[in-house]
């Protein structure tokens, strides 16, 4: 990859597994939590979050030397709120069944502490073309998370994936509720989702020593 | 760099800068796609309207709302929905964009004294005409809003709820079958008075076999948004009361 010099490529692959914004920084649990009963809307939430995250890193990363330093959270908000907010727009023109699906959880791509994080650790201090990648890459560190945990909620909560009846049919009792399995109401409720968190940290700190932390 | 990042009056100018090209940035964007917002938004009332008098896909898909598509919803709303009424006190008019009247605006000219202007669809399905009423009240959060469909005898023939902003999983599911199906064949007259379907916890009757109570199963966790069901149909029902009277079958 010529485009991609080896600092870059790191740049995107980190995230995705020894440097990712949920497991290892710990970032932008909040909407881990909120969203993930189903897999669609992790989906779509991950394509926002990377929207977002890539363009309002290259916005913050092409002001950086222009941003005054007193008010820079304050500029690093509004461009995440006007970009959450053509994110919202856009959808309720082209796509206002999914709109209406999300219209709680758009709103909450400010909150996301991964975007903060990431203009302030690292747009601010580089060039446009690496917080590019640098936003691409943790968004979709983040997304990769959210739906890995997406699938297992969706699947193990409402026997559903993508809201397709993957199990068979919990009241016909067809496929494997013939045999008596029941759904787990449980991981539909927001604590599954942190707990479901923990596991992945757990295989992947047990795979990679390096990420266990000294006490 | 050839400003000092760090003066007062470059802080000031960048923010005034920043906010004239984020607002005038975010001005063109609304206005520029508002037209599709506002079709979007009116075929889901026509979608919603359809919904409660039972003209869905739902087929026997027992768990999720089906509307019909967005393609051929026009096309529908016409055939199914044969009068279009705007009720104000005595006089009952035709007017088919009815459906296009925003009930909050009505609500403020209410309050301030105007005669409101109540809308009501009639629609006509298999012989059976269906009197669908729009409401909107209050939930936990924010607004709440629905359509009821009744016969001539004041049965609930069908609902469609929906919400802005109620908490997701608890209050927001008012908009799912399991919380609308229960309305269907609940009458909302006790005797000859207009008590509407009330939203309850713990009257003894969560599959809802008992369709004479005026009462349905709450959702569990949101009882003001259950409550805010009850209220906005009782109140609605009181408004339309004088018109309903004319049409019910009195025995």
């Amino acid at each position: 990859m010529a485009l991609l010099s080896k600092k870059d490529t790191s740049l995107i692959l980190d995230p995705l597994s020894d440097n990712n914004p949920i497991t290892i920084q710990v970032l932008g649990i909040c909407s881990a939590l909120a969203i993930t009963a189903e897999l669609k809307a992790s989906i779509v939430m991950s394509i926002s979050v990377l929207f977002v995250m890539g363009m309002g890193n290259v916005v913050i990363s092409l002001m950086r030397n222009i941003i005054p330093s007193k008010i820079r959270i304050i500029v690093q908000l509004v461009v995440v709120a006007t970009l959450v907010i053509i994110v919202d727009q856009v959808l309720k023109a082209f796509a206002y069944e999914l709109s209406k699906t999300l219209s709680v959880f758009v709103g909450l791509i400010i909150t996301n502490c991964i975007i903060m994080g990431r203009f302030e650790a690292f747009a601010l201090a580089n060039g446009t073309w690496r917080s590019f990648l640098d936003g691409i890459g943790n968004a979709a560190g983040y997304g990769v998370i959210l739906i890995i945990i997406g699938f297992f909620r969706e699947l193990l909560g409402s026997g559903t994936l993508l809201g397709y009846k993957v199990l068979g049919d919990p009241i016909a009792k067809t496929g494997l509720y013939a045999i008596g399995y029941e759904n787990n109401g449980f991981m539909l409720l927001s604590p599954m989702a942190l707990i479901v968190v923990g596991l992945i940290i757990w295989v992947q700190r047990s795979r990679n020593k390096d990420l266990i932390e000294e006490n | 760099m050839a400003f000092d990042t760090e003066k007062n009056s470059y802080t000031v100018i960048f923010a005034a800068i920043m906010v004239v090209i984020v607002g005038s940035l975010l001005a063109f964007m609304a206005s520029s796609l508002s037209d599709r917002i506002s079709e979007n938004e009116r075929l889901e009332k026509q979608q919603n309207i359809l919904y409660a008098m039972g003209v869905n896909e739902n087929g026997d898909d027992e768990g999720s709302v089906n509307f019909v598509s967005t393609s051929t919803v026009a096309g529908e709303f016409n055939k199914y929905i044969t009068e279009q009424l705007i009720i104000e006190g005595e006089e009952v008019t035709k007017d088919e964009n009815a459906y296009l009247i925003d009930l909050k605006k009505e609500e403020t000219r209410a309050k301030a004294g105007e005669v409101r202007r109540l809308p009501l669809f009639i629609g006509e399905k298999d012989g059976q005409k269906y009197y669908i009423i729009p409401m909107r009240g209050k939930g936990l959060w924010d607004a709440i809003w629905g359509f009821m469909s009744l016969d001539e005898n004041m049965v609930v023939q069908g609902v469609f709820f929906d919400h802005a902003g109620e908490t997701p999983g608890l209050g927001a599911n008012i908009n799912q079958r399991y919380f609308m199906d229960d309305f269907i064949g609940e009458s909302v007259l006790s005797g000859s008075r207009y008590v509407g379907v009330a939203v309850t916890k713990g009257n003894n009757d969560p599959t809802n076999e008992r369709k004479d109570d005026n009462a349905v199963d709450a959702l569990a966790g949101s009882t003001i948004t259950g409550d805010g069901v009850t209220a906005m149909i009782r109140e609605t029902l009181k408004l339309y009361k004088p018109y309903l009277e004319t049409i019910r079958v009195k025995n």
